[in-house]
């Protein structure tokens, strides 16, 4: 455990956003240490997967503060927060279902290409040999995720399960710092997740990636992550160490429900 | 029997990577190549392929796959969907034209290039509109595209360089001392120019930008999550596009009819090269090629049938002709959206498919 | 002044009309998502038929029940054909497969009627209301007036069809969500069926006001296609976008046609002829107002989820 505790590197403070009349997230602060796994829970609706659109930019809060590496920002852009070593899954899987398992994870690597367009037009020298190289790291997450037979395969045509796995891979290719799973195990089955839960802390453990996720299987969050944050109707309710939040009264009673 | 890779082991990525890794689909495009460039040539040495042959079917053919290619970067590739292509082709062919005519000793080539890029700078512009918009909105705004440049095109009269009919009549295609004045070296010009093009192209879909494109047409959110900026990979299909659209444009002119009005890119013609793409596949190079080969053929088969149809005794009313064309035109758009979306390309696919697997059937 | 209001007045007028023909695709997107690109063929089809039957030696009152009938049957042979095998399909091949249509469409209404413009006589003729004249000195046709004034009734009934009956209330419970309108027992095809019919009718009345007024012929897909730029302007789904985008459509580029080609010609110093702008001018304007508000006028703005 001790290696986890970095220093902090993502805050939040007192974040608020709305759509029209409708409030998602009501004054929320926490934060996120380098190399956690830290989880965010909470019933449906509770505004989890906004509080990742709000971390990666596609949600600009209407108040709050955002520190990220030490520098304040009222929002992120999505831009800049790829550029910054932000990357995510989603979850309903996003991935570009026209295009092989190969090209979806290379896409992932985009912001690491310095070739233009015309020497990617005449494919000759400098841009051939980046493309090579590119090629070859993905490979390595190809075989790290177990997905060599499927490589060619139009996304559009795997199970489900494998395209969650190949969306991980998109988002690994980046090279994040930050990786913001979104449900990553979501309907699937029992050797599914332990196939993810591995994946997840492999990544973790070896490239010492920190790692924001949402997830509903409770079993899986208590035992992979460090810290959880516990939101509910858009509210912060708890945070803490799983053995924390297991015991938070506020949190019992958000799931469980309380006699009125 | 025959197509089979097996045995054929790849030892580095480049080679995995490359456009056919299959080695008998070299050989076939290789031996296609090779007949374009040299066995048609030869053959009409021989008087087997005649000059109705080069002016009426190839040629045409050639120039529509381009633009068919162009179009289908920016509508199978990027997935924004534009009815002003044959728009894109008369800013190519009048900006080529008034380059070669203003400016002394302006090599052909490079007027082509800097038409397209004329043609690119407007694509960039009339594509502004893409980055907020989609769909049947986009493909609307585009008309615009189409309806402001024939007009402007028509009416100022510099660009047709004040012809009083509007129609110009485009310069002798010279290089080197070379006149292409025979259908057939006008086709050849054509052919070399095409197979680069086709080649630039099916570089730029395999690698990056090219991903950005369709990562941009699958799903946009996640490509602007993933670090591709929506208004860069947007605009640059437009640009792209219409440069192909713009060379297009300018060989259809110079190449092909010799003499053109503004009218000659009209709506009709824009509709022709979506069909086209639609038709022969979206999202394929491949079927830029099929396509256009199928609609510059339908009207002739569509003539021959009918003619054959009168000479049987059958008497047709006149003008019926090109009404059957629009019906049949109309009729197989449906039939290839309902029965095989992804359209010739993708027949082509299937039956390799099978090929490979044959004589078993799975 | 005057003549400006003149222009003004006699865009106004072709604008309802241009509202009608927009109202046609609005009616068919809203029961069905499918953006109709052959409503314009329908347009010039239904015109060329009920001229052609006229031609004929029919009188109007017969020919013109009978396009009726053809409209309807067009419209469930093109359901069943066209529409039902793709359903489920992206919205875009949706809008590909009616441009297929419209070629369709058009082929057949040539190869049936030939391609040579014919006149249509609705028995109103266009002529400057002579009490108008006398009274301002405003030149204001008679056949305009009388065809806006059929166009808007045609706009105001459909529009209370819509809201008031027990149709039109399952047309809107379609348009929202088919399988919901479907498990409340909403018959879809019956609904399809039946938006079909009355696309077809205002198909019908627009080619008639149009044919009388500019002559049945080819040409009239081109007035159908500015319902385009209407519809952008009004929103796809919304019957007073619809009349309102028709209304600026039809005044901006009559005043455009007449006013922007002096100041252009002084602007650039030359003797041009200008004129066509109200060819494109349409489109140009849609596509500006596009950059400012893409949902359109009476859109709502959509927030995107992921």
């Amino acid at each position: 455990m001790s290696k986890k505790s970095g220093e902090v590197i993502l805050s939040f403070d007192n974040i608020s956003l709305s759509f029209g009349g409708v409030k998602a997230l009501t004054s929320i602060g926490f934060d996120v240490r380098e190399h956690e796994i830290r989880a965010i829970i909470g019933p449906n609706g509770a505004g989890k997967s906004s509080m990742l659109n709000v971390i990666n930019g596609v949600y600009h809060p209407q108040q709050g503060e955002i520190v990220f590496r030490g520098q304040k920002r009222r929002g992120m852009n999505t831009y800049e927060s790829a550029k910054s070593g932000i990357a995510r899954t989603f979850q309903n899987i996003a991935l570009f279902k026209g295009m092989s398992v190969l090209d979806n994870i290379m896409t992932g690597r985009n912001l690491k290409m310095r070739s233009n367009f015309l020497l990617d037009a005449i494919y000759w020298g400098p841009a051939q040999r980046e493309e090579i190289a590119h090629r070859k790291a993905v490979e390595e997450i190809i075989d790290f995720l177990e997905i060599q037979h499927i490589r060619k395969t139009p996304v559009g045509r795997l199970p489900y399960g494998l395209q969650k796995r190949v969306e991980l891979g998109r988002a690994l290719a980046a090279e994040p710092s930050i990786l913001l799973l979104d449900e990553p195990m979501a309907g699937m089955n029992v050797e599914e997740k332990q196939d993810m839960c591995r994946f997840i802390l492999d990544v973790n453990d070896q490239l010492g990636t920190t790692i924001v996720l949402i997830e509903h299987d409770m079993g899986v969050v208590m035992d992979i992550s460090d810290r959880v944050v516990v939101l509910d109707y858009g509210k912060k309710i708890a945070d803490g160490t799983p053995d924390e939040v297991r015991s938070n009264q506020n949190v019992i009673d958000a799931y469980l429900g309380v006699a009125h | 029997m025959f197509y089979r890779e097996s045995g054929q082991f790849k030892s580095t990525y480049a080679e995995d990577s490359q456009i056919f890794p299959i080695r008998q689909d070299r050989w076939v495009v290789g031996g296609i190549v090779a007949f374009a460039f040299l066995g048609i040539p030869l053959l009409a040495q021989f008087g087997w392929v005649s000059n109705y042959a080069f002016t009426a079917i190839l040629t045409p053919f050639l120039i529509f796959a381009l633009a068919a290619l162009g179009l289908n970067i920016l509508t199978g590739y990027a997935g924004q969907l534009s009815l002003g292509t044959a728009a894109f082709m008369a800013v190519g062919a009048f900006a080529s034209y008034n380059f070669m005519l203003r400016i002394e000793g302006m090599p052909i080539l490079v007027a082509f290039v800097l038409g397209g890029l004329c043609a690119a700078a407007v694509g960039i512009v009339f594509g502004l509109p893409s980055l907020r918009i989609r769909g049947f909105y986009l493909a609307a705004a585009t008309l615009a595209t189409q309806f402001f440049i024939v007009w402007c095109l028509t009416k100022v009269g510099w660009f047709t360089n004040y012809s009083s009919s509007g129609v110009i009549t485009a310069q002798k295609i010279e290089m080197f001392g070379y006149a292409f004045d025979s259908s057939m070296s006008k086709y050849l010009f054509v052919l070399g120019i095409v197979s680069v093009m086709a080649l630039l192209a099916k570089n730029m879909v395999r690698t990056n930008i090219g991903r950005s494109w369709m990562a941009i047409r699958d799903m946009d959110m996640a490509a602007e999550v993933i670090g591709f900026r929506p208004m860069r990979t947007k605009l640059m299909a437009f640009a792209v596009s219409s440069f192909y659209c713009g060379v297009a444009g300018a060989l259809f002119a110079y190449a092909y009819l010799g003499t053109v009005e503004p009218e000659g890119f009209n709506l009709d013609l824009s509709f022709r090269i979506l069909f086209m793409v639609i038709i022969g596949g979206l999202g394929s190079i491949l079927g830029s090629f099929l396509g256009s080969a199928f609609i510059v053929l339908l009207p002739i088969v569509l003539n021959v049938a009918m003619q054959s149809l009168e000479g049987a005794g059958l008497p047709l009313p006149s003008g019926i002709g090109s009404s059957i064309e629009l019906m049949a035109f109309g009729a197989l758009i449906i039939f290839f959206l309902i029965v095989e979306p992804h359209g010739l390309a993708r027949l082509w696919q299937i039956g390799k498919e099978k090929l490979r697997l044959w004589p078993f059937p799975h | 002044m005057q003549f400006f209001i003149e222009v003004l007045i006699a865009g106004l007028l072709s604008g309802v009309m241009y509202s009608l023909v927009a109202l046609g695709y609005v009616l068919i997107y809203k029961a069905s998502g499918v953006f109709n690109f052959a409503q314009g063929a329908m347009v010039f089809f239904a015109a060329l038929t009920a001229v052609g039957l006229h031609d004929l030696g029919l009188s109007l009152w017969v020919a013109v029940p009978l396009t009726m009938v053809a409209m309807i049957v067009l419209g469930l042979v093109t359901e069943k054909f066209v529409l039902r095998p793709l359903v489920a399909q992206p919205e875009i091949t949706l809008f590909m497969a009616t441009i297929g249509l419209t070629f369709f469409v058009e082929g057949l209404a040539q190869a049936i009627w030939g391609a040579s413009v014919r006149g249509l006589e609705l028995g109103i003729a266009d002529v400057p209301l002579e009490w108008l004249m006398e009274v301002s000195g405003m030149a204001i046709s008679q056949f305009d007036l009388i065809a806006a004034g059929i166009a808007a009734a045609l706009v105001a009934g459909l529009a209370l069809f819509f809201s008031r009956t027990k149709v039109g209330r399952a047309l809107r419970a379609v348009a929202d969500d088919h399988q919901a309108a479907l498990s409340v027992g909403i018959p879809l095809q019956h609904i399809w069926g039946v938006v079909w019919a009355v696309a077809g009718f205002v198909a019908l009345v627009s080619g008639l006001l149009w044919g009388a007024r500019n002559g049945v012929q080819f040409a009239l897909t081109f007035v159908a296609l500015k319902a385009l730029p209407v519809l952008i302007l009004g929103g796809f789904t919304s019957v007073p976008g619809a009349i309102v985008g028709g209304l600026i459509i039809g005044a901006s580029e009559k005043l455009a046609e007449v006013f922007l080609p002096p100041l252009l010609q002084q602007l650039f110093d030359t003797q041009m002829n200008l004129g066509g702008i109200e060819g494109w001018f349409p489109y140009v304007l849609a596509l500006l107002f596009l950059l400012v508000r893409p949902e359109g006028l009476f859109g709502e703005k959509i927030i995107r989820r992921i």
